[in-house]
């Protein structure tokens, strides 16, 4: 702490993971792939709201070309885009479950996400459950804990940096188009 | 589709390293890749005042913030994003929003985070223009400002109400060099679920990092050491992304000009400084200039080496004060019998900054105005204005210039004898600084 300690400083920001977990749940490598690879994102809790969290997010993803999926069983379709009332019910392969959702309903989606053979299971900002992460993970899943989709998106394509947020990126190598 | 030139600027598949960069690297690296079309090194200066759409849906996502992207310059732009998030990475914020001022710094702070009744508990040592900023201006706006002794925290605690929704302070105060106890405060700050406001202009965060001892908003004049030139104004808002904003109605609650958003919960950590940007920067116009941000970019790229000889000249200064026989006192906390020169030692290791007073010696407050102009006008190297935080060493009898119409008895209450005066050392040749003020002092006196 403070200003005396040393050359390097911690800015690993706003989470309440000890560094350990930070290493397995918000793991850089696991994010920049889940980013990169997954196609189809299905979003647990998409809101109809327009000024939600969740739409935000959703609304940005399409925009940048994923294939969202909303699941919310109070809503036939949010975007533009079918929505279905739970995980099982979705006939495409996931790749991505993003999760909405308040703690208590995290063990039971885990388990669907496990069924449905998901590639990964990411939980919003705020939201950590290590027991079902634990499980997910057991069970093949690549686990992202207490992040946002769209936020480490917009860190590694430069966009978060137009809003003055620290990335913490630093490189001195020439960006490729 | 969303603008492929802001998509590719931080390229997707570079690997940086995971390593976590000193402090000295990240002042000449964060913040600023080198784009992929030009590969300029330095920071470009986007000198533009708006940004074309690559296509109407992708604008009307910004306006709505849905995306993150340049829309006019009163609200972002690329060199200045370079500033704020160089600023970021150096204070260990989440994030930062540069303005046109340390002043405009705080008062986008105070416009963003309080409503009319709410009351805030400042420090009483603070710049004169801070002080009527907090008692004058922000009285207009219905917001009251208790001005307690920064050094006592009992008076602190003592003046919080349950109106109160901040704790405001300098890290080192004006005029006599006192230092906020950070942790203290913070724990005080917590134990009332309020925010930590610490302005670090005077310590920048080569010397001190507020944030890192709990403050949750700090505020710099960037004019002063973080330009450290004397050439451009600029301020700048940086937040810890870790207080609770929940039980804040002006960042919690629906924002009627963005269709009952709700900036806290949709953007979390950042929520308070998108609304700094997006609400309180847009309706208060208080931008800084890209071509400011530049210069104030130069400047962030020496920062630590500047502040070494900042701190260096300015203790050897001081010393050499404190053994002067026309000097009554020296206020700089890096001296030993200075009141807070362990909580100095505690929170700025490398030193307590480069600004400071020291008294002449008079025997009555007439005489003490008289050899104090004597004394600035018989300088050769100190510059006479009214700033701190240049390379240049600089120098200000206040009871001459910025406080003359006060009375006698007026500059004594509120710290400004007639005998004092200020200094901001700069990083000339020690000795040379040394052998000014002795021929000054001796002027004075003869």
């Amino acid at each position: 702490m403070g200003s005396g300690s040393g050359l390097a400083c911690s800015i690993r920001l706003n989470t309440t993971l000890t560094p350990e977990q930070q290493t397995v749940y918000q793991n850089e490598e696991t994010i920049r792939a889940l980013l990169e690879e997954s196609k189809n994102i299905a979003i647990l809790g998409m809101s109809t709201d327009s000024q939600k969290a969740s739409y935000f997010v959703g609304s940005y993803l399409l925009y940048e070309g994923y294939n969202v999926i909303p699941v919310n069983p109070r809503a036939t379709e949010i975007l533009g885009r079918k929505c279905y009332p739970d995980l099982v019910s979705i006939p495409e392969k996931i790749d991505m479950v993003d999760v909405f959702r308040p703690i208590s309903e995290i063990p039971a989606i885990t388990d669907q996400a496990i069924q449905i053979k998901a590639r990964s299971l990411w939980l919003q900002l705020r939201l950590i459950d290590l027991e079902s992460a634990e499980r997910a993970r057991a069970a093949g899943l690549s686990v992202v804990l207490d992040k946002c989709v769209k936020m480490e998106h917009g860190r590694y394509h430069g966009s978060l940096h137009w809003a003055g947020m620290n990335t913490e990126i630093i490189s001195a190598r020439r960006a490729t188009l | 589709m969303a603008g492929e030139i802001e998509k590719t600027l931080n390229p997707f598949m570079s690997k940086e390293s995971k390593r976590q960069f000193g402090f000295d690297t990240r002042m000449l690296h964060a913040g600023h890749v080198p784009d992929p079309y030009v590969g300029a090194r330095a920071v470009p200066i986007y000198q533009t005042s708006s940004y074309v759409f690559s296509d109407a849906d992708y604008a009307a996502q910004l306006f709505e913030l849905k995306q993150y992207g340049n829309i006019y310059t009163r609200l972002s732009n690329p060199t200045t994003a370079v500033f704020e998030e160089r600023m970021a990475s150096l204070e260990n914020a989440t994030g930062a929003v540069a303005t046109s001022s340390g002043l405009s710094a705080q008062f986008v702070v105070f416009m963003t985070l309080l409503s009319p009744g709410d009351e805030m508990v400042a420090s009483a040592h603070l710049y004169g223009g801070t002080v009527t900023q907090l008692s004058q201006t922000l009285k207009k706006l219905s917001v009251q400002v208790h001005f307690v002794d920064p050094t006592n925290l009992k008076e602190w605690e003592a003046a919080i109400t349950p109106k109160t929704k901040a704790l405001f302070g300098e890290i080192i105060g004006n005029p006599r060099g006192s230092i906020l106890d950070l942790e203290a405060l913070s724990g005080l700050a917590r134990s009332h679920k309020i925010p930590l406001i610490v302005d670090s202009t005077f310590a920048t965060p080569s010397l001190c990092r507020p944030i890192d001892w709990g403050a949750t908003i700090v505020t710099h004049s960037a004019t002063k050491f973080i330009g450290g030139h004397g050439n451009s104004l600029g301020g700048v808002v940086l937040e810890s992304g870790k207080f609770d904003y929940s039980r804040y109605a002006t960042i919690a609650d629906p924002s009627p000009s963005y269709h009952g958003l709700r900036f806290y919960d949709t953007f979390g950590h950042y929520g308070f400084l998108m609304k700094v940007r997006a609400e309180t920067l847009r309706d208060t116009g208080a931008c800084i200039s890209p071509f400011n941000s530049f210069l104030l970019i130069q400047g962030l790229e020496t920062l630590s080496l500047r502040m070494e000889r900042h701190v260096s000249n300015a203790l050897a200064i001081a010393r050499y004060l404190r053994e002067h026989p026309q000097v009554a006192w020296v206020a700089y906390a890096g001296l030993p019998d200075h009141p807070q020169h362990v909580l100095a030692k505690k929170y700025l290791p490398k030193g307590p900054g480069a600004v400071f007073s020291f008294g002449l010696k008079a025997p009555d407050a007439g005489d003490a105005r008289a050899k104090g102009k004597k004394f600035i006008e018989s300088l050769h190297l100190f510059s006479h204005l009214a700033n701190v935080g240049d390379a240049r060493s600089l120098v200000i009898h206040p009871a001459s210039t910025t406080h003359q119409q006060l009375t006698d008895e007026e500059l004594i209450r509120c710290g400004v004898g007639p005998e004092m005066i200020r200094l901001s050392v700069g990083l000339e040749t020690l000795e040379d600084l040394l052998w000014d003020l002795d021929q000054a002092l001796h002027a004075a006196f003869v």
